[in-house]
C-alpha cells in the first residue's frame, strides 16, 4: 500500500479544489496533493456549457469548461500533483495525525497530510427525496444527470420533458432541452415565486415559450417502464394541495431540480461539527471544521450560487492551510459565534476572531424588499434591494469594523427598512 | 396624428440582478420612446437591443471522432439574432470534428452568414 | 437407458429457481427455465420484505398446506443460504401487543407454532427483556412473541439470481424474454409449450407463474382458482439514520395479514413495510406507490417502536405485489389427473419467499409419486461462490484486488462502494440492464438512488455489451435510458419541415 505524505491535500478538482491547490502552491507549501475521483478535471464546470463563470474571478464572461480550463491549466503549471481516478474513502483524525485513504487505478493510497481541503463539491437531491409516489420508470433524471447525459456523452434523454422544481440548474436544463428539439412541457414549482434568477426565467422559459406553473406541486409519476407522465395539484399560501386541481403533464422525461446537498459524508463520519441549516461542516472564519488543519471550501461547504465564490473560498482555505502548516497548528483565539438573526437561514462562517477580513456567505428564508442586514455588535447595516432564497447574501466585514466588536459574538439579521 | 405605443415588458439579462424592464415604443416600429426599471445603464442598453435587434449566444455541443469524449461544447463567440436560433442549433448540429479540439478552435467561421464565429470551449483529446 | 424426461418451468422467481436447482441434481432430466422478463426474479420475487418467517403464522387447520411447507423452508434456507453465498442473517423476530386484545393472539401465534413445529418460541413480558432484545421497542408494548428462529436475506432478487446461477451450473437451461403463449395438452397428457421464441416439447410443465399463473393453468383447463394482485408498499432509510432495530419487528397479526413491518435490513437499512392492498386482476403490474399507502406503513410502524429516524432521511420508496390464490389463501401445489404432466406451483404467497426451498422438495414427491425414477447424479455442485465484494474487505486486500485487476480501483458507486471490476463481473454473470446491475452489485442502492452513477454504469454495460449507451434499459425493452444522440430530434424537426 502506497504512502504519501504530503502538505496540503485537495480532494476534488472543482473550482474550489484548483483554486486552493494554486494559492497554495503560490503561498510556496512545498507538496501540494490534488485527487479527483473523475479522469478529468474541472468537477460540474465542464458541463455547464452556458456563460456567465469567471464574471468576478476572471473579469470575463466564460462557459463553465471555459473558466475550469483557465484553472486547471493554472494549477498544472505551479506543480500541484494531482492524481486522477482516485477516490477519497476515508478521513482519520485522531490528536494530530491525519490520514486520508485513498483508491485509484495505482491501488490504495494512505496520505499522510498536514492538513486537508475539502472541496467535494455537492450531490442533487432525487425524486424520493421530494415526496413524490407512483412507479419508478427510467427517464426521471436529476437536471445534473440530464446535463451530463446531454452535455458530456451527448445523449439525448427524451423528448417530451416536465421539469420539477425553478431552480437555476432546472431552468438552464429547460433551455438545453427545448434547444435541442424537446417538447418541454411545463416547470413545476411549489413556491409562489421562482427559485432560479429572474434573468433565467427569462433566457431559459419565456425566450422559448416554456410555461412555469408556480404554487404547484408534482405528486406521482405514471409509466412503468418508461415515464409516460406526471401528476400535478396546485397548493395554497401554506403549500397544501387543492382538492380537485390535479391535471396530468403527459411526458417521457422527468428533470428533478430539487436542491444541492453538500457531499461531506467523509467529514461528518470523522467527527467533524455539521450544521443542520448549510447541511455541511461547521466552520470559523479561516473555514477550518472542527478538525483542526481540515477545511471545507466550495459547494461542499456550503451551496453557492456563483462559481467565483467557490474558487474564492478554495483560496481561503489554502490560505488557512498554509498558515497552519508555517504556524504548526492552529491559531490560538477565542472565537466568537456568529448567530442567525430574524429571516436567516443560514450564514457561515460560524465563528469569527475579530482579527481579520470575513467574507460571510448567506441565505434568507424569506423574500424581502428594501432591507438592511444587520450585525449590531460591530454597529453595521448594509443595505440590500431584495432579498430571496435563492440568491446568496455575500457581503465582507474588515478587520477594521471588526475593532467596534463589544461582544462576544455577532447576530446577523434581516431587517426591514424603516 | 396619434401614434399608437405598445409597452413591452422584459427581463435583463445581463447581470444576476434580473431587473424587471418596462419599454414603451412606438406600434409598428422598433422605436423607443421611454425605458423605466433598470439600476444601471447596462439595462438601458439591454432594453434598446432588444427591441430592436434581440440577441443570445448559442450554446450546444458537436459530435467528435476520434476523442476521449463523444462531444465538445461549442458557443458563438457573439449573441447572434434571436430568431435564427433554431436554424442556428440545426446548423451547428450538423458539424462533426476530428479529435483533437482545444477551447478556441474555429469550427464554424461564419454562422449563417451573421458573421459571427462558432467556437469550440473544450480540450478534446484524442484516444490511442 | 432411462427416458430423458423433459421439463418446462414457467417463471423464474424464486419458487421457479428453487424447483430448478432441486430438479437439477437428478440424472435424465431436462430442464428449460422460462422467464417473460429479460432477467430473473422480476416478479413478486423483485419487492418485498426478504424475511424467512418462523412459521408461527400459518394456521394449520385453516392453511394446512402453509403451515407444514413454511418451517421446513426456514431450516433449508439456513443451508441454502450458506452454500450459495447468498447475505442472510438471523436476528429473531418479535410480534408485539400493545393492547390487552392483542396478548391473547400471542397465545394463539405461540400455539400454532408449536403445532407447526417451530423451535423455541416464548412470550415475554417482562419490561427490561424486551428491551434488551430490541432497545427501540415501543413504551406501550405489553408483552410480545419471540421467535428466534427467524431471518432475513439481503434481497430477493439477489437469491433468485444466486439459486439459478446454481441451477444453471449444474445443468439446467434459462430462457430469458421468452414469454409463455400457450401449453398445449394431447390426449390428457401436455405435449408442449409455445412461447415467442419458438416451441419446448414437455413431458413435466410446473407452472410457477406467480401473477400470471391461473392464466397459465386455464391454458391446460385447470381453472379452480384464481389469483390477484396484493400490494405492499415500503419505505427504506439511509445507512446513516437512526435508530435502527435489533430484531424483525411485527405488531399482532390480523385475519388478514402479518402488519407492517420494521426491520433492519441485512446491508443495514432501517425499513417499514409493507401495508396490505387488494388489487383487480388487471392491476398485475400495479408496482407503483401511493401517498395513502406510504403514510399508512408510516402510522403502522410507530405502533410497535419507541421513534424513527426523520422522514428525510429516507432513500427510497418501492412497493411489490403479491400473488394472493382465490378461492383460498392457501399454496396450491398439486398434479392433476386430468391434464397429467402438468404442475401447479401457484398461489404462493406470505410465506412464499421462506417456504420456495422446501416447495421445491414438495414438487420432487409429487413427481416421485406420479412414477418419475428419479435418481441423484454422481456429480453435483451445491456451492455457488461470491466473488468478496470490494467494500466488505480490509485495505490491504483492496490494495491487491487493485493490483490484480485495476478496475478495482475505480469506484463507481460511491454510496455502496461498488467498483468497476464488480460491475463488469455483472455483466459478464448475466445482467443485461441496469436492474440487473444493481441487484447483482448493489450499485444504485444507495442514498442518492443512482444519480451520480447511473449514467456510469450505463456507459459500462453499453460498453461490455457493445451498443450504444443510448439502448441500454433499466428493465428491458421500453425502458430505454435515451432516445438517441443530442442531434437526433433536430434531425427529426427539420427532416418534418422538408
Amino acid at each position: 500500500m502506497k504512502k504519501h505524505s504530503t502538505d496540503v491535500l485537495v480532494l476534488g478538482a472543482g473550482a474550489a479544489g484548483l483554486a486552493a491547490a494554486s494559492k497554495a502552491k503560490q503561498l510556496d507549501a512545498k507538496n501540494v496533493v490534488l485527487l479527483d475521483e473523475k479522469e478529468d478535471f474541472g468537477g460540474i464546470l465542464p458541463q455547464c456549457i452556458h456563460p456567465g463563470f469567471g464574471l468576478q474571478y476572471y473579469r470575463e464572461d466564460l462557459t463553465g469548461p471555459e473558466f475550469a480550463i483557465r484553472l486547471y491549466e493554472k494549477t498544472k503549471s505551479l506543480g500541484v500533483k494531482i492524481y486522477n481516478s482516485t477516490y477519497a474513502m476515508e478521513l482519520l483524525a485522531q490528536d494530530d495525525r491525519r490520514i486520508v485513504r485513498a483508491v485509484g487505478p495505482e491501488g490504495v493510497i494512505e496520505f499522510r497530510p498536514k492538513t486537508v481541503i475539502f472541496s467535494t463539491g455537492a450531490r442533487e437531491s432525487h425524486a424520493f427525496e421530494i415526496g413524490i409516489v407512483g412507479y419508478r420508470p427510467i427517464g426521471v433524471y436529476t437536471a445534473g444527470q440530464a446535463q451530463t447525459m446531454m452535455d458530456l456523452y451527448g445523449v439525448m434523454p427524451g423528448e417530451n420533458v416536465a421539469i420539477i422544481g425553478s431552480g437555476d440548474v432546472g431552468l438552464i436544463m429547460a433551455r438545453r432541452l427545448a434547444l435541442q428539439g424537446a417538447d418541454v412541457k411545463a416547470v413545476i414549482e411549489l413556491l409562489p415565486y421562482p427559485g432560479g434568477l429572474a434573468r433565467n426565467i427569462q433566457q431559459c422559459l419565456i425566450d422559448f415559450g416554456i410555461q412555469l406553473c408556480l404554487s404547484h406541486k408534482a405528486t406521482r409519476i405514471l409509466g412503468k417502464r418508461r415515464v409516460r407522465g406526471i401528476t400535478v395539484i396546485r397548493v395554497d399560501e401554506n403549500l397544501r394541495e387543492i382538492e380537485g386541481t390535479e391535471f396530468e403533464v403527459s411526458c417521457d422525461t422527468v428533470i428533478v431540480s430539487a436542491g444541492l446537498i453538500p457531499r461531506v459524508e467523509l467529514l461528518e463520519r470523522a467527527g467533524a461539527r455539521m450544521d443542520p441549516a448549510t447541511r455541511s461542516v461547521v466552520v470559523n472564519e479561516l473555514l477550518e471544521t472542527s478538525i483542526l488543519g481540515v477545511y471545507a471550501a466550495g459547494n461542499a461547504l456550503v451551496i453557492n450560487d456563483l462559481v467565483d465564490y467557490a474558487a474564492i473560498q478554495g483560496e481561503r482555505a489554502a490560505t488557512s492551510a498554509v498558515e497552519y502548516i508555517r504556524n504548526k497548528g492552529s491559531p490560538p483565539v477565542d472565537w466568537k459565534p456568529v448567530t442567525k438573526g430574524r429571516n436567516i437561514r443560514f450564514i457561515v462562517p460560524h465563528y469569527v476572531s475579530g482579527h481579520r477580513d470575513v467574507s460571510f456567505y448567506g441565505r434568507v428564508m424569506q423574500p424581502e424588499e428594501e432591507v438592511h442586514i444587520k450585525i449590531p455588535e460591530i454597529k453595521t447595516e448594509l443595505h440590500r434591494i431584495g432579498v430571496k432564497p435563492p440568491e446568496m447574501i455575500t457581503f465582507t466585514i474588515s478587520k477594521r469594523k471588526f475593532e467596534k466588536l463589544e461582544d462576544n459574538r455577532l447576530t446577523v439579521s434581516i431587517e426591514p427598512v424603516n | 396624428m396619434n401614434e399608437r405605443t405598445q409597452k413591452v415588458r422584459m427581463i435583463c439579462i445581463v447581470c444576476p440582478m434580473g431587473c424587471e424592464l418596462e419599454a414603451v415604443k412606438k406600434e409598428g416600429t422598433t422605436e423607443i420612446i421611454s425605458i423605466e426599471g433598470f439600476r444601471c445603464p447596462k439595462g438601458k442598453e439591454y432594453a434598446n437591443r432588444e427591441i430592436a435587434d434581440p440577441r443570445r449566444v448559442l450554446m450546444t455541443v458537436i459530435n467528435v471522432k476520434g476523442g476521449h469524449l463523444p462531444i465538445v461544447s461549442v458557443k458563438t463567440a457573439k449573441p447572434i439574432p434571436k430568431q435564427i436560433l433554431v436554424y442556428a442549433v440545426r446548423a451547428v448540429s450538423k458539424i462533426k470534428v476530428d479529435a483533437p479540439i482545444n477551447a478556441g478552435d474555429i469550427i464554424i467561421n461564419n454562422l449563417l452568414g451573421t458573421g459571427i464565429p462558432v467556437v469550440a470551449t473544450n480540450n478534446v483529446g484524442k484516444t490511442d | 437407458m432411462p427416458k430423458t424426461e423433459r421439463i418446462i418451468i414457467i417463471g423464474v422467481g424464486i419458487i421457479g429457481a428453487c424447483i430448478a436447482r432441486v430438479l437439477s441434481r437428478y440424472q435424465s432430466l431436462k430442464v428449460h427455465l422460462l422467464e417473460k422478463e429479460v432477467d430473473v426474479g422480476w416478479g413478486s420475487s423483485k419487492a418485498n420484505t426478504a424475511l424467512i418467517h418462523a412459521g408461527y403464522d400459518d394456521d394449520p387447520g385453516r392453511f394446512p398446506v402453509r403451515a407444514r411447507i413454511c418451517v421446513k423452508g426456514n431450516a433449508l434456507w439456513r443451508k441454502w443460504t450458506r452454500e450459495l453465498s447468498i447475505p442472510a442473517n438471523w436476528p429473531g423476530d418479535l410480534v408485539i401487543a400493545v393492547e390487552e386484545s392483542e396478548t391473547k393472539t400471542l397465545g394463539e401465534l405461540q400455539e400454532r407454532g408449536r403445532r407447526n413445529e417451530v423451535p423455541e418460541t416464548r412470550i415475554i413480558q417482562d419490561r427490561g427483556e424486551l428491551e434488551e432484545l430490541e432497545p427501540n421497542i415501543t413504551p406501550n408494548a405489553i408483552s410480545a412473541l419471540y421467535a428466534p428462529s427467524a431471518g432475513q436475506i439481503r434481497h430477493s432478487v439477489e437469491a433468485v439470481i444466486a439459486v439459478v446461477g446454481n441451477a444453471v451450473d449444474n445443468g439446467i437451461s434459462l430462457h430469458l424474454a421468452t414469454e409463455v403463449e400457450n401449453v398445449r395438452v394431447k390426449n390428457g397428457h401436455v405435449i408442449d409449450i409455445e412461447t415467442n421464441h419458438g416451441r419446448f416439447e414437455a413431458d413435466w410443465v410446473i407452472n410457477a407463474a406467480g401473477l400470471y399463473a391461473d392464466v397459465i393453468s386455464n391454458m391446460v383447463g385447470i381453472d379452480h382458482f384464481r389469483i390477484h394482485p396484493r400490494r405492499g408498499e415500503y419505505l427504506i432509510f439511509s445507512k446513516d439514520a437512526y435508530p435502527k432495530t435489533k430484531r424483525i419487528l411485527f405488531p399482532a397479526p390480523t385475519q388478514y395479514s402479518k402488519g407492517v413491518v420494521v426491520t433492519t435490513t441485512v446491508d443495514g437499512n432501517l425499513m417499514l413495510g409493507p401495508n396490505s392492498q387488494d388489487l383487480v386482476k388487471e392491476e398485475s403490474e400495479a408496482t407503483n406507490t401511493t401517498s395513502g399507502g406510504l403514510e399508512y406503513v408510516w402510522k403502522e410502524a410507530y405502533r410497535i417502536v419507541n421513534s424513527l429516524p426523520p422522514r428525510d432521511k429516507v432513500i427510497r420508496t418501492f412497493a411489490g405485489l403479491r400473488a394472493e390464490p382465490e378461492p383460498t389463501a392457501d399454496f396450491i401445489i398439486k398434479a392433476y389427473d386430468e391434464v397429467e404432466g402438468f404442475i401447479n406451483a401457484a398461489g404462493i404467497r406470505s410465506p412464499g419467499l421462506t417456504s420456495a426451498p422446501a416447495i421445491a422438495q414438495e414438487i420432487i414427491e409429487i413427481m416421485k409419486d406420479r412414477g418419475v425414477k428419479l435418481v441423484r447424479k454422481k456429480r453435483w455442485n451445491p456451492y455457488r461462490e461470491r466473488p468478496k465484494a470490494f467494500r466488505e474487505i480490509g485495505y490491504r486486500e483492496r490494495d491487491k484486488l487493485i493490483k490484480s485487476n485495476q478496475l478495482y480501483g475505480k469506484m463507481i458507486c460511491q454510496c455502496e462502494l461498488v467498483t468497476e471490476a464488480e460491475i463488469v463481473e455483472a455483466i459478464r454473470r448475466g445482467a443485461t440492464s441496469l436492474d440487473g446491475v444493481k441487484f447483482r452489485t448493489q450499485a444504485m442502492m444507495g442514498e442518492c438512488q443512482g444519480s451520480f452513477c447511473e449514467f456510469t454504469v450505463a456507459q459500462i454495460l453499453a460498453r461490455e455489451l457493445g451498443i450504444p449507451v443510448w439502448t441500454v434499459t433499466k428493465s428491458g425493452h421500453g425502458s430505454e435510458i435515451g432516445i438517441g444522440d443530442i442531434t437526433v430530434l433536430l434531425k427529426e424537426r427539420e427532416a418534418e419541415e422538408g
